[in-house]
């Protein structure tokens, strides 16, 4: 696998490099892998941190700005960020209104951050954790760690985020948090695997003509791996299971995310089927992303993540918004 | 036993990850996402970095100063788990210049309570706690049955290999693994092997310095 890298060990800091030297917005401290934005804390505002494993962007970093995060804590390639990291960037951003962490709901990030938070507590900052768990594709969650975070991420760092910057509370904030998390379910399916560049090889095996269904965006093997058909085909699949556990009518919010290595002409293709399963069902898409938002490095493939709106949270998403990878109405 | 043999024990088990590094990715690509030996060889070198700049008089010092710099460096599941793992050894260990095996199998069983405590896992759920939880039961049995230390501690490294090994038919039910449902059966668990790795080096530097 071929990687533009100047060497394994310093791909994230390279990258934190070149995302301080391109968005003077943002003030990125490399050594301790915090990127916050530039000029401080708002005070009385909540602050939201988020962070995870590298290898996603433009998740979280390319998230943080005006009406989303106030931090991003990035970990090494797909592992979860270190307490440290997490406890400087929540008492960075805290502004004396208290902190919410958005957490991705795997082991590693959940521990970690619970380990943050109990740190900052100690240091007097209220801090409330949201845990997103959104993937559909692991359906006997009493029996694995659970549903993964994945699409909805970005949901709930951009409404949350936009109900922060309007000044409500940390429970308030928390609240609307979890009710995108709630009202959002994804899946993803990937037609290739990816390479950690650490690790230097595929992390898994995909034929020619195979896929693998459900996966989440970590390179891991999905659920089932099936023969490659028809995009109609694999994106009414994805929606089959998205409809099997939330009633698809009403608004939706409707993200199509790119993987890392698809192009945008086929996620309008996949797009063009979400749209078209969805109306058949009755639903109206009213808002929608299309691109790579929540990656797995070089992964060919796709996610959707489906949101049921309220006015409130229409309201919200459409909320100005002025970040490196999401940006309207400022 | 004192702050020199944990000592040994830890530059041990940083030469043991550094070597096992490619093994232990390769086992976490089949069932979790391909990083445990590069994570662990990070974490343990950084461990390694840390002693040799603080005073570590004790063993209980050595212990914690490793599990704290674990968790400020590793990150992802392993990094909390085997720092609180090693912090809670430590802990256990208390202020003492020197520790006996009692006291060892006190610690391990410490250790255990820590990572079950955090991590929710319980034996036959495919994680380092099927290997962990082994190794300790056999060191206290080892003790209260007035075992050598040599013994106790070749019980205790047999006793995680076999407890890793018989986590290849498991299902997981705990951490990334646990999302191939039943496609995680067949693989040793990454962590299971690791932890395995760590009670190898703990009998190999004892076996080192009893010549």
């Amino acid at each position: 696998m071929k990687k533009l890298i100047n060497s394994a060990e310093t791909v994230v800091t390279d990258a934190l490099a070149g995302v301080a030297a391109a968005h003077p917005s943002l003030a990125v401290d490399i050594e301790n892998k915090v990127i916050t934005r530039s000029g401080g804390p708002t005070v009385g505002k909540v602050g939201l941190v988020s962070g995870g494993g590298s290898g996603h962007e433009p998740l979280h970093g390319g998230f943080v700005g005006y009406g989303m995060l106030d931090a991003a804590c990035p970990g090494e390639v797909f592992t979860s960020p270190v307490p440290d990291q997490m406890l400087a960037a929540t008492k960075a951003v805290n502004g004396g209104a208290g902190v919410l962490h958005v957490v991705k709901n795997y082991t590693g990030d959940v521990l970690n951050f619970q380990m943050a938070a109990e740190l900052a507590e100690d240091e007097g900052i209220e801090v409330v954790p949201v845990v997103v768990n959104d993937d559909v594709a692991v359906q006997d969650s009493l029996y694995t760690a659970g549903r993964r975070g994945t699409g909805a991420t970005v949901f709930v760092e951009k409404i949350a985020g936009a109900h922060a910057e309007r000044a409500a509370p940390l429970s308030d904030v928390a609240a609307v948090a979890r009710e995108v998390n709630e009202r959002s379910r994804s899946f993803g399916v990937a037609l290739t695997s990816c390479t950690v560049p650490a690790a230097g090889k595929p992390t898994f095996e995909l034929g020619d003509r195979e896929i693998e269904l459900g996966i989440g965006i970590h390179g891991e093997p999905g659920r089932t791996r099936a023969p490659l058909v028809t995009a109609r085909e694999i994106t009414s699949a994805a929606m089959d299971a998205i409809g099997a556990d939330m009633p698809l009518t009403g608004d939706l919010l409707v993200m199509v995310n790119g993987m890392g290595g698809t192009p945008l002409i086929e996620l309008y293709i996949v797009y063009n089927e979400v749209h078209r399963y969805l109306a058949g069902q009755g639903a109206r898409v009213t808002r929608n992303l299309v691109g790579n938002y929540i990656t797995s490095l070089e992964m060919q493939g796709f996610s959707v993540t489906v949101c049921s709106l309220t006015e409130t949270l229409t309201d919200l998403w459409d909320a100005a918004v002025d970040t490196p990878a999401l940006r309207w109405g400022r | 036993m004192d702050a020199g043999f944990f000592r040994a024990w830890v530059a041990e088990i940083a030469a043991v990850v550094e070597t096992q590094r490619d093994h232990l990715t390769q086992l976490d690509s089949a069932i979790g996402d391909a990083d445990h030996g590069i994570n662990l060889a990070r974490g343990f070198g950084a461990v390694q970095a840390a002693l040799a700049q603080a005073s570590t008089p004790t063993p209980g010092s050595v212990l914690m100063l490793t599990g704290s710099t674990l968790i400020s460096k590793v990150g992802g599941a392993s990094g909390p788990l085997y720092g609180t793992a090693f912090r809670q050894a430590g802990k256990a260990l208390g202020d003492v210049p020197e520790v006996d095996l009692a006291a060892l199998a006190g610690a391990l069983e410490a250790a255990l309570s820590g990572v079950q405590k955090l991590g929710a896992a319980r034996e036959g759920d495919k994680t380092m706690v099927d290997a962990l939880a082994p190794a300790a039961s056999v060191l206290s049995k080892a003790v209260a049955e007035g075992a050598s230390l040599a013994d106790a501690l070749a019980a205790l490294a047999e006793a995680a290999d076999a407890g890793a090994q018989a986590t290849i038919p498991m299902q997981a039910l705990k951490g990334r693994a646990s999302y191939l449902g039943p496609r995680s059966v067949g693989h040793e668990d990454p962590g299971a092997v690791s932890t395995a790795l760590i009670m190898h080096a703990l009998r190999d530097v004892a076996v080192r310095q009893a010549r």
